[in-house]
């Protein structure tokens, strides 16, 4: 499988189709017990989708990412990837975490190479990290140090380390959260433009609703722990969108609706 | 004194005046002072001087204090023969103060239009106030020995007599340093790869981590000089015996650190490359061992001083051969003038094993450069 995702040329790759079905997961607890904080998850994502979770801190939608990663194994339920069940982590899935995570005695082209050299394709792909750092405007920085690059340098180079693998899906955990608000709002673009030219299926986490409605095709509001989908907007807009249209507005408010805090509104 | 010494001051100021108290009336002092009262050309507009190295300027006058006293004073009589090379020693030290006033001189100059003399101008730049404190020091040791002998003859030496124990027992002393060497690096190779790979696999497994780490935290503090009569008695030879409590020595600090250093990786780091496709060798070698990379050197550097002490007791108690035996033999024979130069042997040996290291590690680490202040 892993073969066939690599072997599809790098400009049209299709998107991964994933199913979580009836998921519910809880933490082991050295004192008072499992904590339960996914509830009887059902969400779907279509091939080349943008789906966001979003909800308030810590009501579990980090863990469900790492359930579809394939990093941890769910409690209940099944989680599928074009039909097949998602028993371990796998390069068509890949993690941007919310910090970059860049090995930092790596350099930037190296810490982009990792994922082919790890599976020993390095050899016959360093074409490919050159590509991959080229599309996140880096490739000026590719012998720099993780600690040379700003917060924004490092989570593009975070990128590029996984769009080098051809990932049929790209599992977004709060990727823009610990950014500054100007370069936030440049990455939003920027994010929402790599994912129309891949063609790749996203699932992304956030807790910013006006990031969520920007970015995402369809956005799943989820409640406190533990956590269930509580309301499902769809963004029916066309790229690319601005910030200031109508119809996000509406959408912003049911969506805040859903989590309570329509009251400021 | 007083009034000798406040116009020394600023002559002294790019030294530190670090000046010893003892030598600050030496009569070759006044010189450093016209020196320092030309000292600024940049200030006087009116002549374009020359452009030279002031501070060698100072370092040499220093250099011929020392040169001069030491030749040119008498050595105090003693009971037995007359220091030798005293004179060589005073001629060296006036010939290195020429020297350095030559260059002081054309170094300036030469700079300009060589880049070669320019580093090296800058080497000597950054060197010249251990180059003026240095032979103040040697000028104090001298006096206090040959010249007053202030300190008692046969316990303490004056520099020259430490040439004397070179130039004639160096055959010993060489192959006293070979010894050692050899012993402390078979003992600190086979420690060290034996503590990495241990701290790796108990910071990777954890049933591993069960049973090792327990016998760790309880024998491990047990200093290794306690084991040498143990050890002298069951090993084979008394080599063998001293090369495996080196190995312990340096074996522990560094398992404990490497273990550490491999148990605290941030998690994400593996999650990552999991998702990445790594398997558990890609995990383990390429992102817990650089990871803990750090760590590890730490314990290098801790395990290879504890190695020192038991290479030194053990030659001192056991084996037949190398600096921690010419320490005891040179002290059974009351020639303490090669105990003194055996020291210094010993100095520069391990200090350079240290800086070996040292270099070893700025390698391996460049990167943390600019994350770290080194």
């Amino acid at each position: 499988m892993v073969s066939t995702t690599l072997a599809r040329p790098a400009a049209t790759p299709a998107g991964a189709q994933i199913t979580v079905e009836g998921v519910s997961h809880a933490f082991d607890r050295p004192q008072g017990g499992p904590l339960p904080v996914l509830d009887d998850i059902h969400i779907d994502i279509q091939p080349g989708e943008f789906v966001a979770l979003l909800g308030p801190s810590g009501c579990g939608k980090s863990s469900l990412l790492r359930l579809v990663a394939g990093l941890e194994a769910a409690g209940a339920g099944s989680i599928r990837q074009d039909g097949h069940p998602i028993l371990q982590p796998d390069p068509s899935r890949v993690v941007v975490f919310q910090d970059p995570t860049l090995y930092p005695w790596r350099t930037v082209w190296q810490n982009v190479a990792l994922g082919l050299q790890a599976r020993g394709e390095l050899a016959r792909k360093r074409d490919r990290v050159d590509q991959a750092l080229a599309r996140v405007g880096l490739s000026e920085f590719a012998q720099s140090y993780p600690h040379q690059l700003s917060g924004g340098m490092a989570q593009r180079a975070a990128l590029a380390r996984a769009l080098v693998n051809d990932p049929g899906l790209l599992i977004l955990d709060e990727p823009l959260g610990k950014l500054d608000s100007l370069t936030r709002l440049a990455m939003q673009t920027e994010l929402v433009a790599l994912w129309q030219r891949a063609g790749l299926s996203v699932l992304m986490v956030t807790h910013d609703v006006e990031e969520a409605l920007f970015m995402a095709q369809r956005v799943l509001v989820m409640g406190p722990r533990p956590a269930r989908v509580i309301a499902e907007l769809v963004v029916d807009r066309p790229y690319p969108r601005h910030r200031g249209d109508e119809a996000l507005a509406t959408l912003r408010r049911d969506a805040l609706r859903h989590l309570g805090l329509d009251a400021s509104w | 004194m007083s009034h000798l010494s406040s116009p020394l001051v600023p002559a002294l100021a790019g030294a530190g005046a670090a000046a010893d108290p003892a030598v600050t009336h030496a009569p070759v002092a006044p010189p450093a002072v016209t020196h320092s009262a030309v000292a600024d050309p940049d200030v006087r507009p009116r002549r374009r001087a020359l452009p030279v190295w002031w501070t060698g300027v100072l370092a040499a006058s220093a250099w011929a204090l020392f040169g001069l006293l030491t030749w040119r004073l008498p050595n105090v009589e003693l009971g037995f023969n007359e220091w030798t090379f005293t004179t060589e020693l005073g001629v060296a030290a006036l010939l290195l103060a020429a020297t350095l006033l030559w260059l002081a001189a054309t170094l300036p100059a030469l700079a300009g239009v060589w880049a070669r003399a320019a580093r090296v101008q800058a080497g000597l730049r950054h060197a010249s106030p251990w180059l003026t404190v240095l032979p103040l020091l040697l000028a104090a040791w001298e006096l206090l020995t040959a010249k007053l002998a202030w300190l008692p003859a046969p316990f303490f030496a004056p520099p020259q007599s430490l040439i004397e124990v070179y130039s004639s027992d160096y055959a010993r002393l060489i192959e006293c340093a070979g010894h050692s060497l050899l012993l402390l690096s078979t003992g600190v190779a086979v420690g060290a790869l034996a503590g990495f790979l241990t701290g790796v696999w108990i910071g990777w497994s954890r049933s591993a981590g069960y049973w090792i780490h327990p016998v760790l935290r309880f024998l491990g503090p047990i200093p290794s000089t306690a084991l040498l009569p143990m050890a002298f008695f069951l090993a084979p030879s008394s080599w063998s015996a001293a090369a495996f409590l080196i190995a312990l020595a340096t074996g522990f600090p560094v398992t404990v650190l490497t273990w550490s250093g491999v148990a605290s990786v941030n998690k994400q780091y593996y999650d990552v490359a999991r998702t990445l496709g790594a398997s558990a060798w890609f995990l383990v070698w390429r992102v817990a061992v650089p990871a803990a990379l750090p760590q590890v050197f730490v314990g290098l550097f801790m395990g290879l001083g504890a190695s020192f002490s038991v290479l030194v007791a053990a030659e001192m108690m056991g084996v037949k051969a190398g600096l921690g035996w010419y320490l005891t033999w040179a002290q059974g024979w009351a020639s303490y003038t090669n105990m003194f130069a055996a020291l210094f042997v010993m100095a520069a040996l391990f200090s350079g094993v240290i800086t070996a290291l040292f270099a070893v590690r700025d390698r391996a680490l460049a990167w943390q450069k600019g994350t770290l202040q080194w």
